[in-house]
């Protein structure tokens, strides 16, 4: 027997609570990428608009780490955020079948809030057949003003801290990306993309002057890891 | 804010929601297994690798001692601000006790 199906609004409420848990974790997240904006030299608009408008946290670090006010590297900062969001295109290719019966602007209007944790957590629903729209929007929204709020508190908190090396502030990058970096661990299969981009980023940093380094390490590292993926693959079948 | 930023901004905004969009129009030819998917799984992680990576051996002694606080203390507590916090306070007192 089924339960009567549930309403939009009902929908959009259960999405909110699930994600609840999940969007403290994104609002940590949120005020140590605030506090690094201060330090990089965004203004509290620019943190806005960046949070608002490009909604990626992945990418949205590593544009902090090129960001040099006065003499920008605009086109690096842009691929940059190209290539880590990249994984993005797949995300929201499997969520074609839960929005396919809205209007195109519905459906693209949706896909703005695809996000790591709010795809899996709608995912998930979907798979136990109870995913929809609402509750996809529901996990969305909260996550965009977890997100929004967050890096905006960690943007004006930031801005009472003076001089960030007196205190060791200067290393906080390198350590939030350590940490992000531990967090994505998912195998043995990460090993040769992880290396192999370090390896690669090490090298470039050496040979070509600005922040190319972290676009080529990525590239050449994710290569080396799809193609070791696939060598494994193949013996596995043979 | 400056124009630069400003376009900045926006390239990334724009880049970003052209991915999302992209992914739903045009789900029924992008690959979901195969090279081309496992290439695109890897990208996030070989990034921040990239990103580390020159940061740690740009670094000293000090660096190198928190950088391995700040990774101890994130495989215990599995909390990014304990970790970034963590690894701050051992450079700033690897650096005072060093001399740095």
């Amino acid at each position: 027997m089924h339960a009567p199906a549930p309403s939009g609004s009902a929908q959009f409420w259960l999405g909110v609570r699930m994600f609840l848990p999940v969007a403290v974790s994104i609002a940590a997240y949120g005020v140590v990428w605030g506090v690094l904006a201060g330090q990089a030299g965004l203004s509290v608009l620019e943190v806005a608009l960046m949070s608002g408008l490009v909604f990626a946290g992945a990418s949205q670090f590593v544009a902090l780490d090129m960001w040099t006010p006065g003499a920008l590297p605009v086109l690096s900062i842009v691929i940059a955020a190209g290539i880590v969001n990249l994984r993005m295109l797949l995300m929201s290719a499997t969520l074609r079948p839960l929005v396919g019966h809205l209007s195109l602007p519905q459906q693209l209007g949706a896909m703005f809030f695809v996000s790591d944790e709010q795809w899996a957590m709608t995912m998930a629903e979907v798979r136990k057949g109870t995913g929809s729209v609402a509750f996809l929007l529901g996990t969305g929204v909260l996550s965009w003003f977890a997100w929004m709020g967050s890096t905006l508190c960690g943007r004006v908190l930031g801005a009472f801290i003076d001089d960030p090396t007196k205190y060791g502030l200067d290393f906080a990058f390198t350590a939030t990306f350590l940490a992000l970096l531990l967090g994505m661990w998912r195998g043995r299969g990460d090993l040769v993309p992880w290396i192999v981009g370090a390896l690669a980023a090490i090298l470039t940093s050496r040979l070509i002057e600005g922040n190319w380094y972290i676009i080529v390490g990525g590239l050449v590292g994710s290569f080396a890891g799809a193609l070791a993926e696939t060598i494994r693959e193949r013996r596995h079948v043979a | 804010m400056s124009l630069e930023a400003l376009i900045a901004i926006l390239g990334m905004a724009a880049v970003t929601f052209a991915i999302r969009a992209g992914g739903l129009l045009l789900a029924n030819r992008l690959p979901t297994t195969g090279f081309v998917a496992s290439w695109m799984k890897h990208v996030p992680g070989a990034v921040l690798a990239a990103l580390v990576a020159p940061a740690i051996l740009a670094g000293g002694a000090a660096e190198a001692i928190a950088a391995a606080a700040t990774a101890l203390i994130y495989l215990v507590s599995r909390n990014l601000f304990a970790a970034m916090l963590g690894g701050v306070l051992a450079v700033y007192l690897a650096r005072l006790a060093l001399g740095a």
